[in-house]
């Protein structure tokens, strides 16, 4: 190839502006998304769920989450029918494994709760973060920016719901996020794809065809720790009042 | 002038702050990366490398899109609900590469007791069964079709692979 000086002094500053634009990060890779059209939130259905333990081996396959660390568990809460202030509550591994299993209790009952990053809306996380590694995405999903993380564990403390935790290896503050690079490319999150009951549903709450809508209308449906005011978007179907 | 008589140093002085001034900001803008505050106190690229991450779970429309005939079961039965990833685990790579990775046969007296062993603690008219007592070892889908369990007559449970 000949380039005369004359076209190198034209090309240089092109490829200088060029250069500006592969510095400024990787390009949007799901096309046809559009984040302002999207408020994304999850349903759990306490009724539906039988503690099979899919949810949280889906969600530690699809995000290479470390042994012992969990994005989401389930939990079984045993409580007595008149002492609801104090539940027994168990997670054997997060329950990945499934629970041992008990027979009826006449005075109280047994029920499986799956708990997962709830994606607040006004969310406590977000805001102790000093340098602005962890944020809410347009549409909605609590994110870390592993290569702006400090690991200085803030968030961890601030989450009401205990769903963040330092990464093992990486030294970063690690979650859910609600499997972005799943739903960017129209697909539900992998802990919802994995559940057999349909105990959890992805809800697009900008969505007017969602079925959420229908749901929401239709049913007493709770968040957790509504007292903080979160504005938490993973609402409970038949959730019981000794949960916390 | 004379306002401004012996004023030199408080000059400088200005001078001086002006200069570490723009100090500041040319560090800044090495520093602050190019998507910083685009759509708030974060970098706005961070979304796009979050969302660019592998997937593993295809999803059930991927599935579907070859085993029609599986589908066609499931949605007879009772696990018309269960997505086919819930008990043959992430398969996005046998998506991507058919007849390289093959999926392992599952083994049904872990797969099907693993949802379906009877404890208080599950939904009360959610079908469970004391595995042991149940089929006293014999292989589940001996007699049921996972794909779609009801067992409606021996030709139909027969029948099924």
């Amino acid at each position: 190839m000949n380039i005369s000086r004359r076209k190198l002094l034209i090309l240089l500053p092109a490829a200088a502006l060029a250069w500006e634009h592969v510095l400024a990060g990787t390009p949007e890779t799901a096309p046809n998304y559009a984040m302002s059209e999207h408020w994304w939130g999850l349903l759990i259905d306490i009724s539906k769920c039988i503690g099979c333990g899919n949810c949280v081996r889906a969600c530690q396959t699809e995000n290479d989450v470390p042994d012992g660390y969990f994005r989401t568990w389930v939990e079984r809460y045993h409580r007595s029918d008149w002492h609801l202030e104090s539940p027994q509550v168990i997670s054997p591994d997060g329950g990945k494994e499934g629970f041992p299993s008990v027979a009826p209790d006449p005075d109280g009952e047994y029920f499986y709760v799956p708990k997962m990053c709830n994606h607040c809306a006004d969310s406590p996380c977000t805001q102790v973060c000093p340098v602005g590694a962890t944020f809410i995405s347009p549409d909605g999903v609590v994110l870390v920016d592993q290569t702006y993380c400090l690991g200085c564990a803030y968030c961890v403390q601030a989450c009401p719901y205990g769903c963040r935790y330092i990464h093992p290896t990486k030294h970063v503050a690690d979650k859910c996020t609600l499997c972005y690079h799943r739903i960017t490319k129209g697909l539900t999150t992998a802990c919802c794809e994995a559940c057999p009951t349909g105990a959890r549903q992805l809800a697009d709450l900008k969505n007017p065809n969602d079925p959420i809508h229908a749901f929401l209308r239709t049913h007493k449906v709770q968040v957790l720790k509504p007292q903080m005011a979160t504005g938490a978007k993973v609402f409970y179907n038949d959730l019981d009042g000794s949960v916390r | 002038m004379s306002m401004f008589k012996d004023a030199g140093h408080l000059f400088r002085f200005a001078g001086l702050f002006v200069l570490a001034f723009l100090v500041f900001l040319v560090i800044r803008g090495y520093v602050v990366p190019k998507s910083f505050g685009e759509y708030g106190h974060y970098r706005a690229a961070a979304i796009g490398e979050i969302a660019a991450h592998p997937v593993k779970f295809a999803g059930h429309q991927a599935c579907e899109s070859c085993h029609s005939d599986e589908a066609g079961t499931k949605a007879k039965g009772k696990h018309v609900t269960v997505n086919c990833e819930a008990c043959h685990g992430a398969l996005a790579a046998h998506v991507a590469d058919p007849t390289g990775v093959v999926p392992v046969k599952l083994d049904t007296a872990v797969l099907c007791a693993r949802c379906h062993t009877a404890t208080a603690a599950k939904p009360s008219g959610f079908p469970q069964v004391d595995p042991a007592a149940h089929s006293n070892g014999i292989a589940c889908e001996t007699c049921h079709n996972p794909h779609s369990p009801a067992i409606e007559s021996a030709s139909a449970a027969g029948g099924a692979k």
